[in-house]
């Protein structure tokens, strides 16, 4: 062993005796974690790919003259329903968060599984008014409604934003379901910093839903 | 979230070398990833150029191998492709990983005094990503009918099944989607790492300038590569699922179709900022550069950081000036054209600071300070050149001819490049721990901004006679064979400029593994990574440093006989 490797095994002892001891205070991003920040640019960038597909939807709609009126093919009330439940599935992440940030491991993992719950029922209303869509002719390349065609780009559109949407959904159950497994463990209700996670897939939780009151207005409102 | 700890070396070859978390390594994998991509573009320049001077007659040695069924004629399908792989290529699997993926990983944690990036998995991913877009973007060359012959902009409908029939285009559309993935997870990375992870005592303003020109590249990486990828989604799927985002109605059998425009507005919204993604890096390597070898501190630090600041923020909102002669309401025009111009202003303040930098500084005409000042010279030629280009009355002569070609491979690629190599010759003594000849080095500068000046001049000439870019043979037009001699100039320009590459190479092989050694600090700079052993170990620093004084402390008229300090020493009172 050279003394170079002596030195390095030295320092990796030394390193193990302080681990992560928090986080240092910034004088412009306080003591926001990297995965804090990280996450907000991820939410910058899912933003403008956010952007990007309602720009396209509003100039094509825009300059297009025989564009149907939304609402009587897609109807409201019941995305309005399913509006409703993301929107109390945020208020429910709100409570997980608090509940870990109080170090409660049995209300973190409560509001966590109401959280998901709420997210796959707006996926199975999403799910229902895809397929009664696509049996009434409303498909991703070609719409047809009470059997006659109208502006393809209508379902095309609409599949592409919703679609995007709904797989943000997705993954948002699939993330909460990897922090309610660690919840469970209790990893996240030691005290000090170890809520941050949590606060995390909220953060993310939030985006969506916050994306989704956009998607609404724009595709089924306007 | 590992940056900050130190984490024992692996030991199997895997883990070390291919499927590596380390900073150093990434940083490496790039840069061989990248210089092999910029050989496969130079080489499809070269073809380009032989089929522009000498139209319809066989390539020589490579030709019979690459076009068997035409005896070695470049036929005009495969000249399409090839301008739109050159093009791809040099951008997205070039200058790209060489520029930001190498040496982004390389210099941000040493130059911050970090252990490794703050997501050393994350950073990992992004390299394997923008290999994987590589690889389908090579695999395309070999699918039926052939790579994608729609331009490197893509453009619907040329670019939809109306215009190119074949899966070229659709695999052209997809690595172009993961090498945007691959870039925000690099910008996602850089900017936390350096916002979490700099040195005790390193302020804002004591981060070299080539860390803020990887941020601000980062910040534009992160907001505006998910717009292009929104719009290869579009175009995926009307390719793939039948849909007419793109296709006009006009050309549909159905009565609705889609816009073509739109596509334009959604590349160009990136497409613009893209090109300054590629030249911040660079333009923050130069003015480093600058101030290491002319042994002054950098004129005017806090200003060329706001004039960088300034130029991200404006690259977001000129993009409308690509598409002068697409048809726009003429008040959008100007307001584009204006704020194109303003963009001058702090490219102006830049070259200002730079030339002040060097102004009676002891210059040490190093490889690498030869490449930061010829980055000044073309880059200052294809800034003004822009001016043409960003006002609209001369714009509409000027859009698609070789004037165009002439000005954006000036600016985006002959800086860029430039930017690379002075990087390359500067970094490498501490990369591989071997010094690349100088000698070689020289030669291969003095090579390299000769030709590349005439080729690209010459461009500005030919283009201003009218010759458009893309026409597979422009003697086929009668008024643009009086110009075809200048099509000649540019071809054996190039490959004066396509040899010299080689010198490079050789240069670059050879020392890798026989150079000589190189010692700790051979350019005697007082940045962080320059202070640190060679080669540098594993966990970077052993104690994290703490940081006393800015980058760029040279001739201080108190530090007696030596002329520069280190970051970590504090300037004598």
């Amino acid at each position: 062993m050279s003394t170079a490797d002596a030195t390095a095994d030295q320092v990796l002892e030394d390193a193990h005796g302080h681990h992560d001891d928090g986080v240092t205070e910034d004088a412009h991003f306080g003591k926001a974690t990297g995965g804090k920040i990280a996450m907000w640019m991820f939410i910058a960038q899912d933003g403008m790919s956010f952007g990007g597909l309602l720009l396209a939807y509003g100039l094509l709609r825009i300059f297009s003259t025989d564009w149907p009126v939304p609402a009587e093919i897609l109807g409201i009330t019941l995305t309005a329903t399913a509006t409703f439940i993301l929107i109390c599935s945020s208020v429910s992440m709100v409570m997980a968060v608090e509940a870990a940030k109080e170090q409660n491991q049995a209300g973190t993992v409560r509001w966590l599984m109401v959280t998901i719950l709420g997210g796959l029922s707006f996926l199975g209303i999403q799910y229902y008014e895809y397929t009664h869509l696509v049996a009434e002719g409303i498909t991703f390349a070609t719409s047809t409604w009470h059997g006659e065609p109208i502006n393809n780009l209508f379902g095309s559109t609409f599949y592409a934003v919703t679609g995007f949407h709904g797989l943000h959904v997705t993954a948002g159950v699939i993330y909460l379901m990897c922090i309610l497994k660690g919840a469970m463990a209790g990893k996240y209700t030691k005290g000090g910093m170890s809520y941050s996670p949590v606060e995390l897939v909220g953060l993310f939780w939030h985006f969506v839903d916050l994306v989704w009151i956009l998607v609404f207005t724009f595709i089924y409102l306007l | 979230m590992s940056g900050d700890h130190i984490h024992p070396e692996p030991t199997s070859f895997l883990k070390k070398h291919v499927f590596s978390v380390d900073h150093k390594v990434i940083a490496k994998q790039f840069l061989w990833f990248g210089l092999i991509w910029l050989l496969v573009g130079g080489v499809m320049a070269m073809m380009i150029r032989w089929q522009l001077a000498n139209p319809g007659s066989p390539v020589p040695v490579i030709g019979g191998l690459l076009f068997p069924r035409t005896g070695g004629v470049i036929d005009p399908a495969s000249y399409n492709m090839l301008f739109t792989m050159h093009g791809t290529i040099m951008i997205f699997l070039g200058l790209t990983p060489v520029l930001i993926g190498a040496f982004g990983n390389w210099c941000i944690p040493l130059m911050i005094g970090a252990r490794d990036m703050i997501f050393p998995l994350l950073n990992m991913l992004s390299f394997w990503t923008v290999a994987l877009g590589g690889a389908v973007g090579f695999y395309s060359l070999f699918v039926p009918l052939g790579a994608t012959e729609a331009g490197w902009t893509g453009y619907p409908t040329l670019s939809t099944t109306v215009g190119t029939q074949g899966d070229g285009e659709t695999l052209w559309a997809v690595a172009v989607f993961l090498i945007g993935a691959s870039s925000i997870m690099g910008g996602i990375n850089y900017i936390t790492t350096i916002i979490r992870l700099r040195a005790p005592g390193m302020k804002w303003s004591d981060m070299p300038l080539t860390v803020w020109g990887l941020f601000f590249t980062a910040v534009l990486n992160v907001l505006f590569l998910p717009v292009i990828g929104s719009a290869m989604l579009l175009l995926i799927m009307d390719r793939v699922f039948g849909t007419s985002f793109y296709v006009p109605a006009s050309i549909m059998s159905g009565a609705s179709g889609g816009d073509p425009i739109l596509y334009q507005h959604l590349f160009w919204i990136f497409g613009h900022p893209e090109v300054y993604i590629l030249i911040l890096p660079a333009w923050g390597i130069v003015a480093d550069l600058l101030s290491f070898f002319a042994r002054k501190p950098a004129f005017g630090y806090k200003v060329t950081v706001g004039a960088m600041f300034a130029v991200t923020v404006l690259s977001a909102v000129v993009y409308g000036h690509h598409m002068f002669t697409t048809g726009m309401y003429a008040m959008l025009g100007e307001s584009f054209m204006l704020l194109t111009m303003i963009i001058s202003v702090p490219g102006e303040i830049l070259f200002f600071n730079w030339l002040h930098t060097i102004w009676r500084g002891s210059l040490r005409l190093t490889t690498s300070m030869l490449f930061a000042l010829g980055v000044i010279f073309v880059f200052g030629l294809g800034g003004l050149t822009g001016l043409y280009l960003a006002t609209i009355s001369t714009d509409i002569f000027l859009h698609d001819t070789y004037f165009v070609v002439g000005h954006f491979h000036l600016t985006m690629a002959a800086s860029a490049l430039f930017g690379a190599f002075g990087a390359t010759y500067f970094f490498f003594p501490k990369m591989f721990g071997r010094m690349m000849s100088e000698k070689l080095g020289k030669l291969h500068f003095w090579l390299t901004i000769v030709p590349l000046t005439v080729v690209f001049c010459t461009m500005f000439i030919s283009g201003y006679g009218g010759m458009p870019r893309r026409y597979y043979d422009h003697t086929s037009a009668d008024y643009l064979v009086p110009l075809q001699h200048l099509n000649t100039i540019t071809t054996h320009s190039a490959f004066l400029l396509g040899a010299a590459q080689l010198i490079f190479a050789w240069n670059f092989i050879r020392s890798r593994w026989w150079g000589p050694k190189a010692s700790d600090n051979p350019w005697e700079v007082g940045t962080l990574d320059w202070q640190m052993p060679t080669p540098v170990p594993h966990y970077n620093f052993k104690e994290i440093p703490v940081v006393k004084t800015g980058p760029h402390e040279f001739s201080h008229p108190k530090l007696g006989d030596r002329d520069w300090i280190p970051q970590t020493e504090e300037l004598p009172a």
